[in-house]
């Protein structure tokens, strides 16, 4: 059944140009992008994501205006800065960094990124606990819960980690397909999901629907304990949920394939279908679910979406949440595994499941999603601003760019320097200035440009010890 | 063959949401919608990873 040797052959096949620029002849055109995108931006994340703008008390004027310009601001970073980078260098962020910051910088990198995608593949493994425990009448979690609420649900958890994690070790490939399949399935199920509820909330005809969405599903008026969301919390959200993507450089991965830069446009689809229509779409599934459980706290989008259209609700959540956990617990793997490539990546993987299991136990990471969202591509934005600034700045004003590589240093300071800088900045800026997690990534980025210009100043004073440099 | 199977998984597809809109218009029933969704998503996944992921590939 599990051909190891195949599985290695894969992986390494998928490793092919990690460690150099892309073949001409490997490059893809702008149709297989518009997929990847609507793909991965239609995922777990989107059942939970909607529901919090709803209980968070955004007006629906606040919602649409904040998303619209919020995702055209994201797909002009992924397209001018993102796409720009990735066509110019053609290799992945990780060699790219490892080019400027040296090797030590991007093992410790990895480890951060590794935990993250731990704590992102955690929340979906609780997403999907939550449609999978509908037929064993679950108790639910609550949006204040912080620990588990029973032991049936850290066993189904469990059983879901575990199959996760299974399935991570042994057939990646499979769920890569999978969810290639179940995008486009998804994607309606979304949006019948919300059609199928507005009768329920008052909405017969088209015309009634602004209506509605003003005075009954977005009100303005958040749930108790919950903070107060404007337009700017909406529209800043929007635009930096995805950080750790466009300006903190991961795409580089994917749009490193592209003809041409443009191509970095096409991550409107993942926009708008995503982050747009199914943000909304399950958000008036939450309203409608808060209506008729006259404002329950239970916050659970498997018996939500079970309720809205049967089965294929249910279904979507535990689909959408499992196809996100998967290949995220595989990056955390392979994060790992890069601090020793010799350790055994069915090892690796299984630690990190387990890891990913015992965090998914705890409800709070779904019910922070929106804070732990945004603090993802904050703690990695200042890396994107190290690298464009690399590109783009150094060699003008007389530095050298890519200095790891040029003077044979593990461990470029000005690089740390500017992580560290800015994420304190950032913190200061949290704990003393009271300015939330969502807003921090626009202040932090020009801190993280004028640290890492300052600290390459001082650190490169000293003449590199030159080795050659490949041709990226 | 390989239309016959493509036609059959828009029709699940098609069934992942136009019975919605039929609900939405007062059209239909709720529970016939649920029943004719799940109805849809059982058509989508057993037909079309025979030719979705083919036709990824491609692209590719």
């Amino acid at each position: 059944m599990w051909n190891k040797k195949a599985l290695v052959q894969k992986l390494e096949a998928v490793n092919e140009y990690e460690q150099e620029p892309i073949p001409t002849h490997k490059l893809k055109g702008w149709k297989s992008f518009l997929g990847t995108y609507a793909g991965e931006h239609t995922a777990g994340t989107e059942f939970v994501i909607g529901p919090l703008f709803v209980a968070h008390g955004a007006s629906a004027v606040d919602l649409v205006s904040g998303l619209i310009i919020g995702n055209i601001l994201a797909v002009l970073c992924w397209a001018f800065y993102t796409g720009k980078i990735s066509v110019k260098t053609r290799v992945t962020l990780y060699y790219q960094l490892e080019k400027i910051a040296g090797h030590q910088f991007t093992t410790i990198y990895n480890l951060v990124n590794a935990g993250l995608f731990c704590f992102l593949a955690g929340a979906m493994i609780a997403v999907s606990a939550t449609a999978v425990g509908i037929p064993f009448d679950l108790a639910m979690p609550q949006l204040t819960d912080i620990y588990p609420n029973s032991i049936g649900w850290v066993i189904t958890v469990f059983v879901i980690g575990a199959i996760t994690t299974v399935v991570a070790m042994f057939g990646f490939d499979q769920v890569s397909k999978f969810s290639l399949v179940a995008a486009p399935w998804m994607i309606m199920v979304f949006i019948a999901a919300a059609i199928a509820s507005l009768p329920r909330l008052g909405v017969t005809q088209v015309s009634e629907f602004w209506p509605v969405a003003k005075e009954v599903i977005w009100t303005g008026i958040p749930l108790e304990g919950q903070s107060k969301f404007t337009f700017w919390h909406v529209m800043f959200f929007a635009w930096f949920c995805n950080m750790a993507m466009h300006i903190g450089l991961a795409d580089m991965s994917i749009l490193r394939y592209a003809k041409k830069w443009t191509y970095g446009f096409s991550s409107a689809t993942g926009m708008f279908l995503g982050h747009f229509i199914a943000w909304i779409a399950s958000g008036i599934l939450y309203a409608l679910f808060l209506i008729e459980s006259q404002n329950s706290l239970t916050f659970a989008p498997g018996p939500i979406a079970y309720g809205a259209v049967g089965i294929a609700g249910a279904v979507c959540v535990i689909i959408a949440g499992w196809t996100t956990a998967n290949p995220t617990l595989y990056r955390a793997g392979l994060a790992i595994q890069s601090i020793n490539p010799k350790w055994k990546t069915w090892k690796v993987t299984l630690f990190v499941g387990l890891v990913t299991t015992i965090a998914a136990c705890f409800p709070a990471l779904v019910m922070m999603l929106l804070e732990f969202v945004a603090l993802y591509g904050l703690i990695l934005m200042p890396l994107g601003a190290v690298i464009f600034i690399d590109i783009y700045v150094l060699e003008k004003i007389g530095l050298q760019s890519n200095y790891a590589l040029v003077s044979n240093s593990k461990l470029n300071w000005s690089a740390a320097l500017t992580w560290g800088i800015t994420l304190a900045f950032c913190l200061v800026l949290n704990i003393y200035g009271g300015i939330e997690v969502f807003f921090l990534g626009f202040p932090g980025w020009f801190v993280a440009v004028l640290v890492y210009i300052v600290a390459s100043k001082i650190n490169q004073k000293k003449p590199a010890k030159k080795v050659p440099q490949p041709v990226a | 063959m390989k239309t016959l199977v493509k036609i059959i998984s828009y029709i699940g597809l098609g069934l992942s949401i136009v019975p919605a809109i039929l609900v939405f218009k007062e059209s239909m029933t709720p529970e016939t919608c649920k029943m004719l969704m799940t109805a849809g998503t059982i058509m989508w996944f057993t037909t079309s990873p025979s030719w979705m992921n083919k036709t990824e590939e491609g692209n590719g």
